[in-house]
Parts: structure tokens; C-alpha cells; sequence
């Protein structure tokens, strides 16, 4: 519905016996434009936060760099006789890991949101589903057993959470999706990678142990710019199909039927929805590991900013996004000597979070 | 009584197999012999006495502690998916031990049972008690969902301590897989008190969940307090899963699939199906621990692995058959 239609019926003179639908229209309308406002206002908000991490990440460290001196550098001014090093630590160190961050989190967000949404239960997150524990699975495998680092076990990562996730969608399906199905099976599927991750655990020498449970944690540690651009390729093309295919979302929770009746290829965008978002999850988690709650905590707050009863998705990437950068600031920067992998931090925000919410959500009677 | 017999049977069968098959394989004269006519020169009948007798019984012990909580969980809560080890208490005992390693320099499993315990305790109250807010009450999906989410939760607490201290977790990842090799008689006998108590305990509720299972209203009718029952149960629950999962560490889906079988075989009456579930569960858990001696020679993989890998099948099925919701 575009704003001028109800603003025109609103205005125009109407005839006495449509005076109070006419008012309601009214009504309906303003509480629409406060609700929309509300959206650009808070998206733009979650811009300029975004943003303004990004700068203290590439600004702040052991070797401080000024803020003229940063924004001069990213549009290629010089900067007198510093510059090679700033420029070594900014562009070298820093600015590839604030932008794997970045996009991580979008990608996190988003696929996080996308599930939510799409199996209708605020704690249906790939975290929980079995998701991300395939690609931890695989990357485990490949860490332990062939000695894999770098890109292999990326590729193992994505490849991982794509067939866990082909798993549970092919032992889920029985004359289509159930969401109740699809997470309980999602469980299960978890449970049983678990428990091979904690065998293969067994099997490795200390120091691959202690790397693969790092890359379990999710870091962002070895981000450099090769990565970023595969990333970034992914991404060019994952987020806009998300972004197209989610404006499906709001008819898909009216139910199957409903949806049916609104002329929507139910199962056929269902599974365009999960494919996207497990490609998103699979890119995210080879670049960065699976980066705990991230996912499953960027929809919750999204909406709740958004406080409408429409659940944003750009915001929810917006907000992935700002969760991994700051929390990277905080377990580079607020420790003291010690430096976490970004995953500490995040599974220890989100941790008390998911289980405020468990309890709130079941509660209102939503957790079923 | 045929049926019980039989059971029985595949539980003797099942011993022996564990006694016999191993890294080294013994011919089964001589198990008997080293039973019963012990001789310390022989190696054999060390391997059999010093390593596969307290194994044995560590497996019937933590078998049969499981497969009763497996049931009570699923009786009580009338949900045909509870299991403990879905439910986090494996991931509360997990996050104990670790504590237990890294803050107060345990190292021994002995020292471990008590944090294991602790933990498992702790989380299957919390989970429960989540779980079974609000509309409802504790249905399948809810509780699955809680036990799922703690325990991705405290293992990111987990590995937040293990990531700084690198000793605790080589030691920890050894218990986190859930096996019965290495357990010394004395960690047996230290956990069989409590599930002595658990297993008695259990075996008496049969009545009470006949009841509970008719809907708390009927079971009220009959003069049962439905919330003294279920506490009741709750505790067996915690000691049981909290006991094995002390002794062995984290078994997953054993508790699933166990009443499921003693269900099919002795019907809905619990009087019969708490006995057999004590029967059933530690065949199944020996029967996997030798399965995991076998698969993998020379090594071994741990009976924690094989029976969350054979287990998973066996929720797949239940959450794919119709109905399921309905106990």
C-alpha cells in the first residue's frame, strides 16, 4: 500500500455515511506512517552505530590512529610521514577483520532472522538446529584428521552446514514441511554431530584440539583480504535473494493454507528461504566459525527496536552486524592482556539472554 | 514372564560379549575360567578381571540408570521425547567438570563424579522448570527446545574457560565424550549408592505413573497429589541421570529409545515397564560399548559415539510417526 492512497481518503470530502470509516482509515493510516517512520528512523540509527564501531575498531589498538588521520587514509589523502605505518596497520590488520566482522554479522543476522521467522519460533536459530554444528563437524574433520587450516577448512565449513542442513530438511519432509518437524529433527541431528565433534575431539593431538576449539568458538583472527572478497562475492548475491524472497515472509505465518490462498508456492519459497539463509549461515561460519547466538540474537532485538509487529530484516542484518564488531571490540580491547575469540563474548551476552527469553516466550505460551 | 526371560537372556549374552571382545579377544572358557578359577600369572584373566569386570559393570550400572530415567522423564512429562541427554543435563555436568578442572584443579574422575553430578542436577531442574512454563505445561517441542538452547548456551561458557587454559581442556575432552573404559572399581563403587537409591526409588513409582499418565485430574480422582509425585520422580530423574552421567559421562539417546522398546514389549503399564527399561537399557549400552570396541581396531570409539550415532535414528522415526505427541 503505498502512503498517498489512505492520506488521499483521509483529506478528501466523504460522504456523511463513510464518516467513521473514514476516520478509521485515518487512524490505520497514521498508525502505518508512525510504524514506517519508526523503521527508518531505528534503521538509520543502526547505520550510523554500525559505522561508528567500525571506526573505534580500526581506530583503536595498541598503535592509535586519529581519527582525521583514519577517515584521510580511506579516501586516499596522505598523511604526512606516519603513513606507512598506518597504513600497514590499517589496511593490512585492521580493516580486513572489521570487515569480515561486518559482514559476518550481516549475513548471521539475517539467516538468524530468516529462520525465526520462517519456523514461526524466536528460538529456531541454526545454532540450535543442527546447523552450525555440521559445519563445525566438517571443520573439525578437516582440522583433526587432515590437518587442514585456512581455506579448506572453510570450504569444509560451508559444505558441512549445506549437507546438515539438506539432512534435516530431507528427513523432515513427509508431504511437505512441518516447522514443529523440522526442529525436532533439527535437535536430534544437532545432538548426534555433537557427539562426533566431542569423539573427534578425543582423537586429536593437543594443539589441534585447542585450534579446533577455537575455530568452534568463532574468531576472526586470520580474516584477511582474500577472505573478504570471498565473502563479499557470496554475499553479493545472498543478501539481495534475501532480501527479494523474505517480502514473502509476512504471507508464508499466516499458515499454509492462508498462504496458499494468497496465491504463494508455499513449500517452493520455503525452501528458497532456507537455501539462502543456509548459504548464509555456511559463508558466514566458513569465514569466521560459528560465532555463537549471533543468529539467534539478531531478529529478537531487531523487532524489539522496531517495537511494530512487523519484524524487519535489514535491521535484523544491521544488528548482526553491530553485535559481532562490538563484541570483537570488547574481547580485543577490554580484557586487559588477555584476548578472546569473538564467540566468547557474543555466547556470553546471549547465554543469559536466550534464557530470559525461554522462559518469557513460554511463558506468553509462544514456546510451543 | 517369557518376555522378561528373554530380556535377561540378551543381558547375559551381552556381558559376556563385553567380558570377551576387546582390543584383545578372549575365548569365552577362558572368561569363566578367570571368574571362577582366577590365576594372576595369566594375562588374560588380568585383562579380564583388572579392565572388562569393572567396565561391565560400570555399562549395566550406568545402563540401566539411563534407560529408568529415560522413563520416568518421558512419564512424567508425558512427552515421548524426553531423553536427559537432550534435556542439557549432559552439557550441566559438562560446564561443572570443566569448573571443576580449571578453578579447583581436579583431576581425578573420582573428582569429577561429584561436579558431574552437581551439574546434571542443576541443569535438568532448570530445564524443566523453563520448559514447563506457561500454556501447556512441559510439551515436547518446549522442553526439546530448552534443553537445546542451555546447552548451547553453557557450552559457550564452556569453551570461554577452556579456550584460556589449554591443560583443562586436554583433560576435559576426554570426559566429554561419555565412555565406560577406564573406570576403576572405586569410581564404581562411588556412584552405586546413589544409583542403588535411584534404581530402588524408580522401580517403586510404577503405580504414580500409571496414575499420571491417565491426566493429572484422574490421578487426583484416585487420591494421588500430583505434585508429590512428580517431585518425587523428579528427584529419581536427577539422581539416576546425574549418577551415570558422573560415571560415564554424557550419554545421549539412550533414555530416548529405551522406553520406547519397553513400551512395545510390556505395554502401557508401568509397573512392567520400569523393570524391563532396567533391563533393556544396559543391554543396549553394553551391546554399543562393544560395538564401539569393534568398529574402530586397534582403537575404540566411545559408547557415548555409537549411541548418539545410532540413537539419532530412533528420534527421527518417533518425531516422523504420527501421533506422536500423546503419551
Amino acid at each position: 500500500m503505498t502512503p498517498s492512497t489512505p492520506a488521499t481518503a483521509a483529506t478528501a470530502p466523504a460522504p456523511p455515511a463513510n464518516r467513521a470509516t473514514s476516520g478509521d482509515v485515518a487512524r490505520v493510516s497514521r498508525a502505518r506512517r508512525r510504524e514506517r517512520s519508526r523503521a527508518i528512523v531505528v534503521t538509520a540509527g543502526l547505520a550510523a552505530a554500525v559505522t561508528a564501531v567500525l571506526l573505534a575498531a580500526l581506530a583503536v589498538g595498541d598503535f592509535r590512529i586519529g581519527i582525521p588521520d583514519l577517515l584521510a587514509r580511506l579516501v586516499g589523502q596522505q598523511v604526512g610521514e606516519l603513513q606507512p605505518r598506518i597504513d600497514y596497520v590499517l589496511f593490512d590488520l585492521r580493516l580486513p577483520r572489521a570487515v569480515t566482522g561486518l559482514l559476518v554479522g550481516v549475513a548471521f543476522g539475517l539467516a538468524g532472522s530468516l529462520f525465526q521467522r520462517l519456523l514461526r519460533n524466536p528460538l529456531a536459530s541454526p545454532d540450535v538446529l543442527g546447523i552450525s554444528a555440521g559445519a563445525s563437524a566438517a571443520a573439525v574433520l578437516a582440522i583433526v584428521a587432515f590437518g587442514a587450516s585456512g581455506f579448506a577448512v572453510s570450504a569444509g565449513a560451508f559444505t558441512g552446514a549445506v549437507a546438515a542442513s539438506a539432512l534435516i530438511y530431507a528427513l523432515a519432509w513427509q508431504r511437505g514441511i512441518s516447522g514443529y518437524r523440522l526442529v525436532l529433527i533439527g535437535i536430534g541431528v544437532n545432538a548426534a554431530l555433537l557427539s562426533a565433534v566431542s569423539f573427534l575431539m578425543t582423537r586429536a593431538d593437543m594443539t589441534d584440539a585447542q585450534q579446533a576449539l577455537l575455530w568452534r568458538t568463532g574468531s576472526l583472527y586470520d580474516s584477511s583480504w582474500d577472505e573478504v572478497a570471498a565473502l563479499l562475492g557470496c554475499l553479493v548475491v545472498l543478501v539481495p535473494t534475501a532480501l527479494l524472497l523474505a517480502r514473502a515472509l509476512p504471507r508464508l505465518q499466516l499458515g499454509d493454507d492462508s498462504a496458499r490462498g494468497l496465491g504463494l508456492p508455499v513449500e517452493r519459497t520455503r525452501l528458497a528461504l532456507l537455501l539462502v539463509a543456509t548459504g548464509l549461515i555456511g559463508v558466514g561460519t566458513a569465514a569466521a566459525g560459528p560465532v555463537a547466538f549471533v543468529a539467534f540474537l539478531s531478529g529478537p532485538i531487531a523487532s524489539r527496536l522496531l517495537g511494530g509487529a512487523r519484524p524487519g530484516t535489514v535491521p535484523a542484518a544491521l544488528v548482526g552486524a553491530l553485535v559481532t564488531l562490538s563484541s570483537d571490540f570488547v574481547a580485543q580491547h577490554l580484557f586487559g592482556d588477555q584476548q578472546f575469540p569473538v564467540g566468547v563474548v557474543t555466547g556470553a551476552v546471549g547465554a543469559p539472554y536466550l534464557l530470559w527469553l525461554l522462559a518469557k516466550s513460554n511463558r506468553a505460551g509462544r514456546g510451543e | 514372564m517369557r518376555k522378561p526371560l528373554g530380556i535377561g537372556a540378551c543381558l547375559a549374552v551381552a556381558a559376556v560379549l563385553s567380558l570377551a571382545v576387546g582390543t584383545k579377544d578372549i575365548p569365552v572358557t577362558t572368561v569363566f575360567d578367570a571368574l571362577t578359577a582366577f590365576d594372576p600369572g595369566q594375562v588374560d584373566h588380568l585383562i579380564v578381571t583388572e579392565r572388562r569386570v569393572p567396565r561391565t559393570l560400570a555399562g549395566l550400572l550406568v545402563g540401566a540408570a539411563l534407560g529408568l530415567a529415560g522413563t520416568l522423564i518421558q512419564g512424567v512429562t508425558r512427552n515421548p521425547l524426553a531423553d536427559p541427554g537432550i534435556f542439557g543435563v549432559n552439557a550441566g555436568a559438562a560446564l561443572f567438570v570443566v569448573v571443576g578442572i580449571a578453578v579447583f584443579g581436579v583431576t581425578s574422575l573420582t573428582g569429577y563424579v561429584w561436579f558431574g553430578f552437581a551439574g546434571a542436577a542443576t541443569a535438568s531442574a532448570v530445564v524443566y522448570v523453563i520448559g514447563s512454563l506457561g500454556r501447556g505445561g512441559a510439551s515436547p517441542l518446549k522442553l526439546a527446545l530448552t534443553g537445546a538452547a542451555l546447552t548451547a548456551a553453557l557450552s559457550s561458557l564452556q569453551s570461554a574457560v577452556l579456550l584460556t587454559d589449554p591443560a583443562t581442556h586436554d583433560r576435559f575432552r576426554f570426559w566429554q565424550v561419555g565412555t565406560l573404559a577406564g573406570r576403576d572399581p572405586e569410581i564404581v563403587e562411588q556412584a552405586l549408592p546413589f544409583l542403588a537409591a535411584g534404581i530402588v526409588g524408580a522401580l517403586l513409582l510404577g503405580k504414580v505413573l500409571n496414575g499420571l499418565s491417565l491426566g493429572d485430574d484422574v490421578a487426583r480422582s484416585f487420591g494421588q497429589n500430583t505434585t508429590t509425585d512428580r517431585v518425587c520422580c523428579g528427584l529419581a530423574v536427577v539422581v539416576l541421570a546425574g549418577a551415570a552421567t558422573a560415571l560415564a559421562g554424557p550419554i545421549t539417546f539412550l533414555g530416548l529409545a529405551v522406553p520406547h522398546l519397553a513400551r512395545m514389549v510390556a505395554g502401557p503399564d508401568y509397573r512392567r515397564i520400569l523393570p524391563l527399561s532396567m533391563l533393556i537399557g544396559p543391554v543396549l549400552l553394553v551391546l554399543a560399548d562393544v560395538l564401539g570396541r569393534v568398529v574402530a581396531r586397534p582403537g575404540e570409539v566411545q559408547a557415548g559415539v555409537v549411541t548418539a550415532l545410532l540413537g539419532a535414528p530412533v528420534l527421527v522415526v518417533l518425531v516422523r510417526r504420527r501421533k506422536l505427541a500423546r503419551l
